[in-house]
This record gives structure tokens, sequence and C-alpha cells, in this order.
């Protein structure tokens, strides 16, 4: 036998091959979450404040961004903000035309509820008509009780806001009903015109009772208005413009030239937590993403919720009582196909089905009075979850197969043989032992459902939702609603927004929070799967 | 095989006359199962019962022996409709048990398997605790008070002589005992159903020989409350606890008698042949 073929028999080429193939998919796999975790993690931390002279005397301040090398051209982009005064935040900058860069002491970083970073130095701290200068004494921590003060007075603003609201709610509710008597022409009728007198004493009656309340709050309001108005900071660029800054529009600011690590590891820890737990700011850019990270996990909840009964009792109708032949087979192989149908066609599906068909026939029947405002009839987290759950039904479906094909046979007929009926024997010996069958199915689905955002968009996702799915207010689970997605985030923020160059650490940071999310979800369910094997390891001896 | 044919045939036309001594014996004792004319069919090409008439007495142990294959394990499944799970299969003529045809559409099928117990040739313990095990068939057939289970598992679990071993862990997996432990378990929780018949296909033939003495031992005890049907290849152990042993053949019934007179003085020489090994 020669060399050549000897060697082609052990199949060595093959084996290589295989490797490489393994290796190259691991590799990019473990490179892309590497820039994943580098580019999203790295977007908290504070960065130096630099101000540059370029030799045609212009200066800048900001952050250092990124660097580009073009054969011999060297150029570096920084972030200079005050989008206010500049127009857009970003500049790319010759480095043979840099005259000098340094790192200012004063140099501050404004994070502002809109417009995004102001980059400055602060010149004078104003709390209603009075102005603090440098020149009597520390106006930082003059500055830092100036702004807990703004932040204070902003909250009261809030809240009377609110209490006004309150206490006019019955009357506004009362004049929508009268108003919608009125359209109706209620008066033609005798009851009609009564109705309409008594509701109009009411509301009348109703009107001067709060009067004096009413008036009181407004007036509190009005001062609260102008007292957080004269609460703010004068600063200055670093190329001599002067800018004030309302200090409850500042969500924090900082000087990060002079803070050490623990500062700043410290301020990264918030900006962290901000990032999971607050609300985002400027179209999506700033802030956090908590609601989209509470839309997505609610999402997989309701689609477990869906997925798993339907999924299993299909299999098990098809497993264990219907007859075996070739209509089985049928439903299986097109059971499995459905699993390769584009997601999108889900979507439109949804679309279709549930939300026009199902949502608009219940607001026919229920919610007939609102129409022609739909009520169900428009996308929402119910809509968008069955959606998904259709979508995922085939993977729930094949698992849970696999999970009761393992069922030894010797068990069900021991169940069957002490007199179980069929239904108890599923339910008492099948169903515990295709446990673990059943959560990979689970886990496989969640997996595909959770990243999904093509169906998604067409069934009830938005990129900003007003109100989360869940809240204090009866009957506290509004599946209605439409809701925020983190795979729909990533697409919103980083391709729809009208400030990509400021939005693309977002993306980063987001990816990295979805990759969390699915990874965490996946855990929880094989930590379930992995106790529930040990309980049902097959019989041994 | 083609002359045991033969001769099989021979043998079960001729039985009908000759067989007084069983008849003789029988004729004192009270009838549980019969069987008429019974045929039965994996399929219309596969015919695995040919013609049995067997008459099964109460309080009794009544061993099947014959070669593999010959049908024994498919015999002892219709008497509780086992084999009602197989596709395709059926039978032709009638399993009466207590002077009923288990057959007919009257019968409530769970009703009829509580009444019939079942205990396999591989112990099948459910995933679940011991007593979970135990309790399965009344639950099942509706006993749900937990002071009720719990006399009901005492009782099946003493006289499936496992109670002294297992009395204090009832709760641990019942997957965690020794097979010969596991198998006693299995034929408790068919006692805890507390039915008329048990039937066993080879209980012990998994079985190390101390764990098989065990077994022996149990069902020895058990013949006082229950008619036992018991499949074995083991020709010592059918002669040590059966009262009556049936000789099966390729799907027929060559001879029925006394343990002791099957054993002793067969009327078939071919019986003979079996029992002393000669083929087999
Ligand atoms: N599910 C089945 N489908 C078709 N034929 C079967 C099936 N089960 C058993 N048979 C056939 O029926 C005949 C009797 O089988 P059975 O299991 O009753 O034999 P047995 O006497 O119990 O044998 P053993 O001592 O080996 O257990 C055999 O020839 C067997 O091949
Ligand atoms: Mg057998």
């Amino acid at each position: 036998m020669s060399q050549m073929s000897y060697f082609k028999k052990k199949g060595d080429p093959y084996i290589f091959a295989a490797g490489m193939g393994l290796i190259i998919s691991l590799g990019m796999v473990a490179w892309i979450l590497i820039v994943i975790l580098a580019k999203g993690l790295g977007f908290f931390w504070p960065r130096d404040l630099v101000e540059v002279t370029l030799d045609d005397g212009k200066k800048y301040l900001g952050e250092m961004w990124e660097k580009r090398d073009d054969y011999d051209r060297h150029e570096t982009q920084l972030k200079n903000g005050n989008r206010d005064l500049y127009g857009i935040d970003f500049v790319w900058m010759d480095d043979a035309n840099i005259v000098s860069s340094e790192y200012p002491e004063g140099a501050f970083t404004f994070e502002r509820m809109e417009y995004g970073n102001f980059y400055g130095y602060i010149v004078a701290v104003n709390v209603e008509n009075q102005a603090v200068t440098a020149v009597d004494g520390d106006i930082v921590s003059k500055a830092y009780d100036a702004f807990e003060l703004a932040h204070q007075t902003h909250d009261e603003v809030v809240e009377t806001q609110q209490e006004i609201t309150d206490l006019t709610e019955p009357l506004t509710r009362l004049q929508r009903e009268i108003s919608l008597l009125e359209i109706d022409r209620a008066d033609r009728t005798e009851e009609g015109r009564a109705l309409l007198e008594r509701y109009r004493k009411e509301a009348n009656e109703m009107e001067q009772a709060i009067a004096e309340e009413y008036l009181a709050l407004n007036s509190e309001l009005e001062k609260l208005v102008i007292k957080d108005r004269s609460i703010f900071l004068s600063v200055r660029t670093t190329d001599g413009r002067n800018k004030d800054l309302q200090l409850s529009h500042v969500v924090r600011f900082f000087a990060p030239n002079q803070m050490g690590i623990f500062e700043k590891s410290w301020h990264y820890m918030g900006k962290l937590w901000e990032f999971v737990a607050d609300d985002p700011r400027e179209a999506n850019t700033e802030g956090g993403v908590f609601p989209a990270i509470f839309g997505t996990v609610m999402m997989v909840i309701l689609m477990s919720i869906a997925v798993v009964p339907f999924g299993v009792m299909a299999a098990i109708y098809l497993n264990e009582y219907a007859k075996q032949g070739v209509v089985t087979r049928f439903i299986r192989l097109s059971v499995n196909n459905l699993a390769g149908v584009p997601s999108i066609v889900f979507g439109v599906f949804g679309l279709g089905f549930f939300i026009y068909f199902v949502g608009g026939s219940i607001d026919q029947l229920l919610f007939s009075d609102k129409l022609p405002e739909p009520t169900l009839g428009t996308g929402g987290i119910l809509w968008a979850s069955l959606t998904l759950a259709l979508l995922t039904l085939p993977v729930v479906v094949v698992a849970t197969e696999e999970g009761l094909l393992a069922v030894p046979r010797a068990n069900k007929e021991g169940a069957l043989a002490l007199g179980a009926t069929r239904w108890q024997m599923i339910r008492k010996v099948v169903l515990p032992n295709a446990m673990p069958g059943i959560l990979t199915g689970l886990i496989l689905a969640i997996s595909r459902g959770a990243g999904e955002v093509a169906p998604l968009m067409i069934t009830g996702v938005v990129k900003l939702a007003p109100t989360l799915a869940l809240d204090a207010t009866f009957p506290f689970l509004h599946l209605d609603r439409k809701f925020m997605h983190l795979g729909f985030h990533i697409y919103d923020v980083g391709f729809q927004s009208p400030n990509v160059e400021a939005a693309k650490p977002m993306v980063y940071s987001t990816a990295l929070l979805l990759i969390l999310i699915v990874i965490l979800l996946n855990i929880v369910a094989i930590y379930v799967r992995n106790n529930l094997r040990k309980r049902y390891k097959s019989s041994t001896f | 095989m083609m002359n045991y044919q033969e001769e099989v045939d021979m043998v079960s036309q001729t039985d009908k006359q000759e067989q007084t001594h069983l008849d003789d014996v029988l004729a004192k004792e009270r009838i549980v199962i019969e069987t008429d004319d019974l045929d039965f069919y994996y399929n219309p090409e596969v015919k695995a019962l040919k013609n049995i008439n067997i008459r099964i007495p109460d309080k009794k142990v009544t061993a099947f022996i014959g070669p593999s294959g010959c049908g024994k394990s498919t015999l002892l499944r219709c008497f509780n409709r086992m084999n009602d799970l197989i596709p395709g299969a059926y039978l032709e003529g009638k399993v009466m048990i207590e002077d009923a045809d288990i057959y007919s559409e009257k019968i409530r099928l769970e009703e009829l398997r509580k009444r019939v117990g079942m205990v396999f040739q591989k112990s099948n313990p459910f995933p679940m605790s011991i007593w979970e095990n135990v309790a399965f068939g009344p639950r099942v057939n509706g006993i749900q008070g937990k002071s009720d289970l719990d006399e009901i598992v005492e009782f099946a679990l003493k006289q499936g002589d496992l109670w002294r071993e297992v009395k204090d862990r009832l709760d641990s997996s019942a997957l965690d005992l020794s097979g010969g432990q596991q198998q006693r378990l299995c034929i408790a929780r068919t006692l805890a159903n507390k039915p008329e018949i048990i039937l066993m296909d080879e209980p012990a033939s998994a079985l190390d020989p101390i764990s098989t003495g065990k077994i022996e031992e149990t069902i020895n005890e058990l013949k006082k409350d229950y008619t036992i049907v018991i499949v074995t290849h083991n020709m010592q152990q059918a002669a040590r606890i059966s009262d009556y042993t049936a000789f099966m053949m390729l799907g027929e019934m060559v001879e029925m008698d006394t343990t002791k007179r099957i054993f002793t003085n067969p009327s078939v020489q071919m019986t003979e042949d079996y029992i002393t090994g000669r083929f087999g």
C-alpha cells in the first residue's frame, strides 16, 4: 500500500479540514464577543478632557475618541460636544496641525438631558439672582450645592404638576363625557337632555369645589418653575463663548482630569447602573435602556408561557395518541419545515391574524365604544409574544418529542399495568421524565425568540414606549401596550438615529446586554434542567 | 423445528380426551382464568398463540415453561390486555376472568388491570420516591387520603417483604435501591392495588441467586392470598414454587398438570425431553 493511499484512508486531510472549520468559526465568535465587550464596557469610562490648540489658532476641548491612519496622514477624532453651539459634536483634525494638547484641571464634562455633553469651564454659579464667581471662593462645591437644589426644585415641580392633574382628573372625565353626548346629539331625546343637564350641573359644582385649591396649586407651580429656571451655571467654552446651563437639565457634571482611578471607577459603576436601570434620553443615544430590558424579558416570558403548553400538547398528541402513519409523518415534516420559514413571514402572519383579525374582532365586541381608535387591534406586547411563540413552536415540539421518545417503555407499561389511564400515565410518568427534553426546547426557544427583531417591528415594538407593560395602575398587566426591545433598540440607535456617531457606543453596550440577558435566561433554564435530570436519571442495576 | 411442529400438532389433537388427571384435580379448585380456543396474532402473518385452552385455579401458583419464543409472555399479557398496546395485534377466542369475558366492550381496562396486576422481567420502578412508587396504583385508582395511602404502602411493602429494609427511607428515590430490592418494590407496588391475580413474567431472571431466593420466598408467602401466574425459564424454580405447570411450545399449550406430575411423570414425551434438558 502506498504512503499516499494510506494517508487518504486514515482521513487525515478531512480531520484537518474539520478542525480548521471549527477553529475559524469559534475564532469569529470570540472576536465578535471581544469587540462587543471592549467597546460596550469601555463606553462608560469617564475620559480625560484634552485641550487641543491647532496651528491656525483654533482651540478644541473634548474627549479623544479615535485615531485613523491614511498613508502619511494621521488624524485624530475629538468629541467636542456642545452640539447646541457647534452643530455637530465630533471633529477630525490632522495630527500635523496640532501645536499643543493639554489636560486642564478645571475642565468639566456636563451630561445634559438634551443636546449631549457640554465641555467647558465654570465661570459663575447663579442661584435665584445671586451670582457667585470664582473670586468668592470654592466655586465647585457651590456648584454642586446648586445642583442639589435645582433637582430638588425640579422634583417639586413634577410633584405639583401631578397634584394638579389628580385634582382635575374627575372634572376632565366628566367634561369628556359631556362632549361625547353633545357630539352624539343626545339632546334630541328627552332622557338624553336630562342626562346632559345633570352632567353639566355636576361639572359646575365640581369646578366651584376645586377652584380655590386649583388656583393655589397653580401659583405655587409658577413660583417653582421660576425658581427652577433661576438656578444655573454660567460656563465658558474653550474658544471663549459663554453659555448658561440650567442645572435641572444637567444629569451630572464632573472634572475628569482631577479624578483618580478610584473616583473614576465609582463614576463608572454609576454610569453602568444608569444604563441598566434608567430611561433613555436624547433619542435613545444617552441614558439607560431599562424599558428595553424590561420589554425583552417580559416578551420572552410571555412567549414561553404561550409556546410551552402548546408545543408540549402538540408533541404529546403526536407521540402518544395519534395513530402513527403517513399523516403523522407528514405533520412532523411540516412542523420541522416551519422552523425554516423566514421570521418576517411570521411577523406578517401575526399582523394579519393576531392583530387585524383576532384583535380587531375583540375590539368590535368588547371595546366598540373606543373605535375607531383600536385597543387590541394594534401592535402590542401580547401579539408580539404570540407571534414569537408561533415562530418557536417547532423547536419546542421537536425537542419535546425527543424527550417523550426517551421515556423508557418499561415505565409506561408499568404505569398502565397498575391501572392508570393513558392520561394518568402521561401526566405522572411520561411528562416528568420528558421534562429535561421540554426544557431543552424552552432553552432553544428563548435563544431564538430573544434575538428576533424582524417580526416584532410589525407587531408592536416601538423606539420609545412611554409606559411599561407592567405597572402599579389597574389592571397592572397591560398586554395591549407597545413595548421596547433590546434587539430593536440596537437597530434603531445604530441605524435610525440622527446622531449616529454619538450612538455607536450605545449599540455595542446594548448588544452586550442582549447577549448577557440571553445567556442569563439560558443559565436559569439549564440549571433547572440539570436538577431534573439528576432526579430522573433512568434506573440502572 | 419442523419435526417438533408435527409432534405438537399431534399432541394438541389428542389431549382433549386424555387429560383426565388434570380434570380431576381442577374439579376441586375454583377456576379464575379460563381461555376458550384463544388465537393471538401480532399481525395477520404472525400467529403467536394457537388454540389455547387453559384453566388457572384460584390461590395457586401456575408456572408457564417452554422454550424461548413459544408465546409464554404473549399468553400472560393476554390476561391483563397489555397486548392491546401493540398496534395491529388482535386475538380470536375468549379470555374469561371470574366468568366474565375480559375482551368484551363492557370491561373497563383500568379496572381490569387493577384486578390483574403484573410484574415485569426487568424491574421498572418509576423515578420517584419509594413511597410514591407504591402509592401510585392506589392513587390513580382514586384513593387520595394521606393516612389511607400510608396504611396501604406499609401493608404492601410488608407483604412484598421489603418493609424492614426501606421503612426508614420511604422518601428516598426508588432508583437508589438494589436490583433485587427494585424488583420486590415492583411486586409491592402491584400488591398495593389489592389485585386478585398477579402475573409475573420471569421476575427473577435478571437477579443474582440470593435476590432470586428472596423473591421466591415472597411468592410462597403471597400464594395464600393471591392467584399467581408466573413465567420462568428456570426448571428448579418452577418445581420449587408452583402448584401447576403448563408447558408451551411453538404457540401451543402442549400439556398442563400439577407440577409434581409434570416433573415426575409427564404424559407427553416432549415435556419430559424439555424438562430433562434434551432440547430448548
Ligand atoms: N411485538 C411483536 N411483534 C411481532 N411478533 C412478536 C412481537 N412480540 C413477540 N413476537 C413473536 O411472538 C412469539 C412469541 O413471543 P413471546 O415473547 O410471547 O415468547 P416467550 O415465550 O415469552 O419467549 P421468551 O422466553 O424468550 O421470553 C415469538 O416468535 C416472537 O418473535
Ligand atoms: Mg417472554
